[in-house]
């Protein structure tokens, strides 16, 4: 690190805001984890109390905002303090935002808990581990400034995409094999999709990280693999 | 944003696939596929919005900086035997704001007083290299240093008005360059005064003392009489640290006025100062130039550590 600083309570007070992200990217990870549990395992009960548990998120998310805030009025931050505050009032929003996908995954998972079952959940399951991973490693960058953890999250976000298009695929021919299919199909889809986007909040995460490490930004095109709008019915 | 393009697009192919399927799969098949060519057309059309620019707060190399009015190359300066700029290479930009940061002692404000041959008034100090102006080396000994400080004005720390009236104050300046007839002088008077933001305060009485001005309007007096002779380039050192808030704010909106027919320098202690008027900033560290950048650029995302290290005050 570099040499200390000479305002100790300046000092004190972005550890502060780094630790309120790292609770925040903690419970939304958990959130995240639970909800994706609650739908493979059919377990209507621990979904509901995913659905229960969004609101701390929220109240982090104003916290971080209002701290941001005093921060910037009060210390005129610079350069790699600058960009570190900046940093945190977005990710505060991806994460506020990732623990209402979570919510909606919970919901939904309540009521697909109630529908006939459909097949193999590997999918949804392979979806939920591989965004739960990018978005600890987001904010595991965030916490220890690694803009190549960043980077490397950043760029792995395809796989999520070409597992939402497979499950894209399947739900379309579970619904066209049987009408009765297409509640339970329809709220599926809807949860991958929360996961997709999950995934993509997790990369902006990293972008931020990477701005705030290294001050530059990463190439606008990431790599993307979600294919799902050139699929159709067989 | 293209997220929920692809979800409209995608569903009514698909729901159209699913209805027309039962009645006719050749013509089902067709409608989905032209469907899915329509969402990938569009997909083109509209192809991802830029997102990795940080809420456009990149600022690299988007910051034009105008060819040099003064470049200065390789100046060593000595004060006897220490050696106090080393190898300095700096251009100033015509017509735009250069701001001089950098601890006590790190030769900002040495490298002011080179630029209009200030240190000439004291024995024992000399500058080697080049400070080139209209094709002349400032530093060389040939320099004729009254037409030298007539094109190169300067503004001290604190404000130094003459014991004189307003007007003489101004008048005094221009009758050492300059022979005006009465009218020339009082129009020039006026310019120079109203240029600095202080003939609408003063016009009433500019034959009473210069004295009886507060802080922040000596201070402006000061830059009406460096501006009434009409230099190139003036010379800021810590000009406001003297003043007030509301004062200090006056100079530097004033600062961003005269920079559309001056080209100015600045030095202060004040960073966000610096941040507020300048259009590049150059940080000095021990005699030596570390690093000069856009000023955007160098408050956000500075590149060399030291610069880091002083702006967000990790000095040790």
């Amino acid at each position: 690190m570099a040499s200390e600083r000479i305002v100790k309570s300046y000092e004190e007070e972005l550890k502060r805001l780094r630790e309120l992200i790292a609770r925040m990217g903690g419970l939304a990870e958990r959130q995240v984890a639970d909800a994706a549990y609650a739908l493979v395992r059919r377990d209507s009960e621990l979904a509901g109390e995913v659905v229960g548990r969004d609101a701390p998120i929220d109240a982090l998310e104003r916290e971080v905002d209002s701290f941001c805030v005093r921060l910037l009025a009060l210390r005129q931050p610079m350069a790699s303090d600058l960009r570190f505050i900046i940093a945190a009032l977005k990710i505060s929003q991806d994460i506020e935002r990732i623990g209402d996908y979570a919510r909606n995954v919970a919901k939904r998972a309540i009521i697909v808990s109630g529908q006939p079952f459909l097949g193999g959940v590997n999918g949804f399951q392979w979806m939920a581990q591989l965004v739960q991973r990018n978005l600890k490693d987001s904010i595991d960058a965030f916490v220890k400034d690694d803009a190549d953890l960043a980077e490397r999250v950043w760029a792995a976000d395809a796989p999520v995409d070409d597992i939402y298009t497979g499950i894209f695929r399947e739900m379309l021919t579970h619904m066209m094999e049987d009408p009765r299919n297409i509640t339970a199909c329809t709220h599926l889809l809807f949860i991958a999709k929360n996961f997709e986007r999950i995934g993509d909040h997790a990369t902006n995460i990293a972008e931020t990280v990477h701005y705030a490490v290294r001050g530059a930004s990463l190439p606008d095109d990431r790599p993307k693999a979600d294919a799902s709008m050139e699929a159709q019915t067989p | 944003m293209s997220m929920s393009q692809n979800n409209s697009t995608g569903a009514p192919a698909m729901s159209q696939g699913v209805t027309n399927a039962a009645v006719n799969d050749a013509q089902a098949a067709a409608a989905a596929q032209k469907a899915a060519e329509l969402a990938r057309v569009a997909q083109q059309a509209h192809p991802q919005q830029s997102s990795g620019t940080f809420g456009n707060m990149a600022v690299r190399s988007s910051a034009v900086m105008n060819p040099a009015r003064i470049a200065v190359k390789d100046l060593n300066f000595y004060y006897g035997t220490n050696k106090a700029l080393k190898g300095i290479t700096l251009d100033f930009p015509d017509r735009q704001v250069t701001g001089m940061i950098g601890p006590s002692g790190c030769g900002k404000s040495t490298l002011l007083r080179v630029l209009n041959r200030m240190y000439s008034l004291y024995p024992g100090q000399r500058a080697e290299g080049q400070v080139m102006l209209d094709g002349q080396n400032v530093v060389d000994d040939s320099m004729d240093l009254n037409a030298l400080r007539a094109k190169v004005g300067m503004v001290f720390q604190k404000p130094t008005p003459f014991p004189m009236t307003i007007h003489e104050n101004i008048a005094f300046g221009i009758r050492l360059h300059e022979k005006l007839s009465r009218a020339e002088m009082e129009e020039r008077i006026e310019w120079a005064l109203t240029r600095s933001a202080l003939w609408g305060e003063v016009k009433d009485r500019l034959h009473s003392s210069a004295m009886g001005l507060s802080g922040g309007q000596q201070q402006r007096l000061c830059i009406a009489r460096t501006i009434a002779v009409r230099p190139d380039v003036i010379l800021f050192d810590e000009p406001t640290s003297a003043l007030d808030p509301i004062s200090t704010l006056k100079i530097e909106e004033l600062i961003d006025e005269l920079k559309r027919d001056f080209t100015i320098a600045i030095v202060t202690h004040n960073m966000q100062q610096a941040a507020r008027c300048a259009d590049q900033v150059a940080f000095f560290y021990l005699g030596e130039l570390v690093e000069v950048a856009p000023a955007a650029e160098l408050f956000t995302a500075p590149r060399q550590k030291r610069t880091q290290e002083y702006i967000t005050g990790r000095f040790g």
